[in-house]
């Protein structure tokens, strides 16, 4: 346990944005700007944001769907921002991804068996008959019936389709994985369901989560680190509870005020924050939260914060990237 | 054309409309599906009526069925009334349906794009909107335009009426959709999941402006989602959906502190709250909701219900009352334990 398992180091997803007769590239898009984190073994990192803050860009980059411009990803030590498509492959076992709807990450025209077979062939694991073994397994662990297996994903509910996404992850024993909005496109009685299963499956196989979602109430509920993204920069991390506690960051605290609780009529002070978040190819200079800031100071127009300790020690210590301590 | 009746708020807590037992069905490949089952609740003046449930539930149709918006040829109303100030909208001409839609009734959709015509500028459609019910010249109504973006919180309103709707974030394009459905200051709004589409942060700016117009125009407002928090927050009176029928009906009291179905005490229990110590194991409900052509007989809820007997499989339960204003449809409601909140 003295070494994380992921180490983010200053990651910078930029997309061109091309334009012009040429398609000359006219502008970068700033998805991910200069992002650490790390993720220790069997543990839970919540990446929260509202949408376009970079959060799916940086999974995606992580898992290399996505090439990093810039900074290191390093997976036991190993940087996977660099590496060819041929070297990564044996990293691809160690890190999976679950994605939000799984009605667009399976193959409609696959079998739920040959779905989870695939990973093992592609891998060149087992013999047909231990490969057809080893997805009843899988779904077993999962809670699909074993007669799933020659079924396609259309004949299941969106719950049992996110089963399906989850077996699939967990076919190659990763010791990874990024749960991108995995629960975001379920009915509540179900939601539940899978985050159980989520934490169940972490337990029994030692996993280590990237959980990234926009609703802070199931990020803190699953994770044991957050951190906050907003438009392209982590502006607050540390653990769940202490962040949810004492928000040091005033786009943290205005997030948690606009979250609807299920108390009727509570009488609470509540910060609506105005204006709208800036666009990645446009963004402010200075902080990145400038624009909506209730505390904005002219130095926030000028210089970026950096990224600093507030409280605690080590992995767990709370950081938040502002100039003031509010 | 426009009479001043059309105008004027009803007096607050006045029923305005009231839906009595409505039956809706669809024609699908696969047969005849029940979407909406036997639903009556009625709104009051200048009240907020939540209606919550899963995908599925009815929630929208409900909403349909009341603007008589539901698709065609496949969708119908087949029995019940829906009795807006006193006028039964299911046997209305299309002349009338035309007056309560376009002054009486305002919808606003949970996707705004869809809402919204992707080829005409801003000002354009929020004219149309105005001119439909009131006689006034096109100048007028875009001076009135520029009013009503101003009033729903959009900055420099003059430029904006001459944009389209692409040109505006998603929270925008929203308070454009609810200035449309304020602009012939509707004496009702149907809000169906007006805020799912978008950021928690806008949510709460979108959800302010509502109450705030709520404030200022006395009008009512039907809110659908599937968002528990933002029902607690906005709502005074919640029916709870299920499988097409209402399980439980009451105030938001009622729904949140004396829950008296086993549905609705098991989507409470099961939302993942703040105050819960992390990585615990949330309740669940177990199993998925019914598909509309293969319902269980009796209480569509007692396949996955923890307190099913025998009597549940057999016999529909009716929606009775607890105290007041109170009604839920179990055969156990009496003797379901002692709820405790779920707050730790």
């Amino acid at each position: 346990m003295s070494t994380p398992l992921l180490e983010v180091r200053d990651l910078r997803t930029w997309f061109p944005v091309r334009g012009g007769v040429l398609l000359s590239a006219r502008a970068q898009c700033k998805a991910v700007d200069g992002v650490s984190l790390s993720v220790w073994p069997g543990e839970t990192v919540g990446l929260v944001g509202e949408s376009g803050c970079g959060k799916s860009t940086l999974g995606k980059s992580i898992v290399r769907l996505v090439k990093p411009t810039g900074g290191q990803v390093l997976f036991n030590g190993t940087d996977l921002a660099s590496l060819s498509a041929r070297r990564l492959k044996p990293f691809r076992r160690e890190v999976q991804m679950i994605f939000q709807d799984p009605a667009d990450s399976l193959n409609s025209r696959h079998t739920v068996g040959s779905m989870l077979e695939e990973p093992f062939l592609i891998h060149g694991i087992g013999e047909p008959a231990s490969r057809r073994e080893k997805a009843l397994e899988l779904l077993r662990i999962v809670g699909l019936p074993p007669a799933a297996i020659d079924r396609f994903p259309f004949e299941f509910s969106g719950g049992q389709r996110q089963r399906i996404g989850i077996a699939r992850a967990i076919a190659l024993n990763p010791k990874l994985i990024i749960c991108d909005e995995p629960v975001s496109a379920l009915d509540a009685s179900i939601q539940s369901q899978i985050l159980n299963l989520l934490l169940d499956l972490q337990e029994r196989l030692k996993l280590s989560y990237l959980f990234i979602a926009h609703d802070l109430a199931v990020v803190k509920h699953v994770s044991d680190r957050i951190a906050i993204m907003y438009l392209g920069h982590v502006v607050e991390s540390g653990d769940g509870e202490e962040v949810y506690r004492r928000p040091r960051h005033p786009y943290t605290r205005a997030l948690i005020s606009a979250i609807p609780q299920p108390v009727p009529r509570r009488q609470r002070y509540r910060q609506v924050l105005s204006g709208e978040v800036p666009s990645p190819i446009d963004p402010p200079p200075g902080c990145p939260f400038q624009t909506r800031c209730p505390h904005v100071q002219p130095v926030c127009r000028e210089q970026l914060p950096a990224l600093r300790e507030v409280g605690g020690v080590g992995p767990a210590a709370h950081a938040v990237a502002c100039h003031f301590d509010l | 054309m426009t009479s001043t009746a059309t105008n004027s708020q009803p007096a607050r807590g006045e029923v305005l409309l009231d839906v009595q037992d409505l039956a809706v069905e669809f024609d699908t490949e696969a047969g005849r599906a029940r979407a909406v089952d036997g639903v009556s609740f009625s709104v009051r003046a200048g009240q907020t009526l939540g209606i919550v449930g899963e995908s599925g539930c009815g929630k929208s149709v409900t909403a349909l069925s009341i603007l008589r918006l539901l698709p065609q040829p496949m969708g119908r109303i087949v029995a019940g009334r829906i009795l807006f100030r006193g006028q039964d909208l299911v046997a209305a001409d299309q002349e009338t349906l035309h007056k309560v839609r376009t002054g009486q009734i305002g919808m606003i959709f949970q996707e705004p794009m869809t809402a919204l015509n992707p080829v005409h500028r801003i000002g354009k459609q929020l004219s149309e909107a105005i001119m439909l019910h009131r006689q006034v010249s096109a100048r007028t109504a875009l001076e009135q335009s520029v009013e009503l973006l101003n009033r729903v919180g959009i900055p420099s309103p003059e430029v904006r009426v001459g944009e389209f709707p692409h040109q505006l974030s998603g929270g925008m394009r929203q308070r454009v959709v609810i200035a449309m459905a304020l602009a012939c200051r509707p004496a009702l709004v149907i809000a169906d999941e007006p805020t799912t589409a978008l950021d928690v942060t806008i949510q709460a700016q979108i959800l302010e402006l509502m109450r705030a117009l709520q404030d200022e125009m006395g009008m009512s407002i039907i809110l659908i989602t599937h968002d528990l928090g933002v029902i607690a927050e906005t709502c005074e009176d919640v029916l709870v959906m299920y499988a097409g029928r209402i399980a439980e009906v009451g105030s938001v009291e009622d729904i949140f502190h004396r829950p008296s179905h086993p549905y609705t005490r098991g989507l409470l229990e099961s939302i993942p709250r703040l105050e819960y110590p992390r990585k615990s194991r949330l309740s669940t409900i177990e199993g998925m909701v019914p598909a509309l052509m293969d319902l269980p007989a009796g209480c569509r809820f007692n396949n996955r219900c923890p307190h099913r007997s025998e009597r549940c499989t057999l016999e529909a339960p009716a929606l009775e009352a607890v105290v007041g204003g109170h009604r839920v449809s179990c055969h156990h409601r009496d003797r379901l334990p002692a709820w405790s909140e779920p707050t730790a």
